[in-house]
């Protein structure tokens, strides 16, 4: 076993071997620049991007036509965002996302905001899902896009984004969807899921870091975007700039292994984790699932452990590479804005620990890390005043606490 | 982040780990921080005359908190209360070598130490208060 063990898949993952086989011709063999028309280097460039289009679209259920490069999630929900917001300002200027989003959708919509547009940001329940309910009543004859995550990547909840779909194409409203953590984790099918714009990126699936995709549909409706980088016209005018032709590869043959494996590694990761879910639950009092048990992705584990701070948990496991909710970083100590807008209460925010297992995680890697959590929570709790105060029988809610002084 | 090493020795072996009778009079107990802010330091004092013989704490917090309180009852114990006292948040990030984010933790682990003493302090008036009034 090599240490630390890695189960911070949600964070980032190791590239595949036989993607890094694939890439490699592609830095000093075929080191065309894929927009060069004239000669075989450019060719085999533009040959290699167009079977990476081929192949992403197979896993999205798209046409390859429909698939534009970029660096990574960040930089395609700037695109698919400020792009549309600033393409549809004239038949409306209204943006529905949710407090849960990762920070790269919530800080664009704050940007939008400024810029005049109007964002509503609906609230989440307890297990970090919007419902189409809350959804429908949000909607505005000027709503223009909705921007919803397909998973979400603390609590790997899953959004009912088909329902969504088909309700924001019911009423001729874009639907966006970040599906940096869901693509590759679970099925997607652009079509029956009614997505108009979706994201993914490649050091999430196995791929490299760096590369991303923004998917923009092409009819019914076609999805028109204003460019967000001015150049060559590249990537039908929407992102200008010499394609980064290994990281396309390499995000290609990412995306063709995780659709040909999507069924098997989705079984194998969910018994993983349910293995180290089971082993914390029973062998631990005390603890709480942050998400939801029914829709969520397969490799995903946010657990809080009452009573135990979050970063002194992780100094703890230092032989285990795990997130904390925790941000003990600070003056102002917020813990994860994700977890604040669950309601799970900022107490229960502060002792959270988010797990991801992965196609390279081993049983023997999830009981080891069980093992190391389970100790080291007990160990601390003999620290604890919390956890002391709840063993004497104190509602530790009826407790007036005296901050610090400054 | 990187921790240091005095921190990492603290956080591996606490020193003074516990809870001390809080009914008794030579008890002090300083309850400080709350859980929604990520740190609560339970520190207690054991007086004779005015000398801290022993000193206990529980804390729930990050590691740079938790060295802060067991390096505080590390301090205090032998110390008279005024000395107590006189203990300086300063002197707690100089020997822990704590990083500007983590100052908030020896601010906490001060106001424990004073905490603990105004409780043994107040809770001993009162005492002398009631004798008094009972003779
Ligand atoms: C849900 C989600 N969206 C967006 C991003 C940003 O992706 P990238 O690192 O490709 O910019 C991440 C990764 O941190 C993510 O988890």
């Amino acid at each position: 076993m090599k240490l630390p063990i890695y189960l911070d898949h949600q964070a980032t993952t190791p590239c595949d071997p036989r993607v890094v086989e694939a890439m490699l011709p592609y830095f000093t063999e075929h080191y065309g620049n894929a927009a060069s028309r004239n000669h075989k280097y450019g060719w085999a460039a533009e040959e290699a991007v167009e079977r990476s289009r081929e192949q992403i679209a197979a896993l999205l259920g798209a046409n390859a036509k429909e698939i534009v490069f970029t660096s990574g999630s960040t930089e395609s929900i700037n695109l698919a965002l400020k792009g549309a917001a600033e393409m549809y300002a004239d038949k409306g200027k209204h943006i529905i996302t949710c407090q849960a989003e990762h920070k790269a959708v919530l800080d664009v919509c704050k940007h939008l905001e400024q810029q005049g547009f109007e964002v509503t940001y609906l609230q989440p329940d307890k297990s970090g899902r919007v419902s189409l309910e809350q959804v429908a009543a949000a909607l505005r004859p000027d709503t223009i896009v909705v921007a919803l995550m397909w998973a979400n990547n603390e609590v790997g909840t899953l959004n009912p984004i088909r329902e969504i779909g088909a309700l924001c194409h019911e009423k001729g409203v874009l639907l966006f969807t970040d599906a940096t953590q869901a693509a590759g984790k679970i099925p997607v099918d652009v079509e029956a899921d009614h997505v108009d714009m979706l994201c993914l990126s490649g050091h999430k699936i196995y791929g490299p870091k760096g590369v991303g995709v923004l998917y923009v549909r092409r009819k019914n409706p076609r999805v028109r975007l204003v460019a967000q980088m001015d150049g060559g016209g590249h990537e039908r005018g929407m992102r200008s700039g010499t394609l980064n032709v290994p990281g396309i590869v390499g995000l290609g043959k990412a995306c063709e292994l995780a659709r040909t494996e999507l069924e098997s590694e989705a079984k194998r990761s969910a018994e993983l984790r349910d293995h180290l879910e089971k082993r914390i639950f029973s062998e631990l009092d005390f603890v709480h699932l942050n998400g939801n048990r029914e829709h969520r992705l397969p490799n995903n584990l946010n657990i809080s452990f009452a009573f135990v701070e979050g970063e002194s948990l992780l100094m703890g496991i230092s032989d285990i590479a795990v997130s904390s909710g925790s941000a003990c970083t600070s003056a102002s100590l917020e813990p994860s804005h994700v977890l604040r807008s669950m309601d799970v209460g900022e107490d229960l925010a502060h002792s959270s620990i988010r797990f991801g297992v992965g196609r390279f995680t081993t049983r023997e890697e999830v009981d080891f890390a069980a093992d190391k959590v389970i100790a080291a929570v007990k160990r601390l709790r003999e620290l604890s005043p919390l956890y002391e105060m709840a063993q004497e029988g104190i509602d530790l809610k009826t407790v007036k606490w005296q901050a610090a002084s400054h | 982040m990187a921790y240091s090493n005095k921190v990492l020795d603290h956080y591996n072996n606490p020193r003074n780990v516990g809870s001390l009778d809080k009914g008794s009079t030579q008890v002090g107990t300083g309850v400080v921080g709350a859980p929604e802010c990520g740190d609560v330091m339970k520190l207690q004092i054991q007086v004779e005359g005015d000398r801290i013989v022993d000193a206990k704490f529980k804390t729930f917090g990050c590691g740079s908190a938790i060295a802060s309180s067991s390096l505080a009852t590390e301090w205090i114990k032998g110390k008279t209360l005024d000395e107590a006292l006189a203990i300086q948040n300063t002197q707690i990030v100089e020997e822990l070598s704590l990083p500007p984010v983590k100052i908030h933790c020896s601010v906490l682990a001060e106001d424990a130490i004073k905490a603990a003493i105004h409780d043994y302090k107040s809770k001993n008036s009162a005492e002398s208060a009631t004798n008094e009034a009972a003779h």
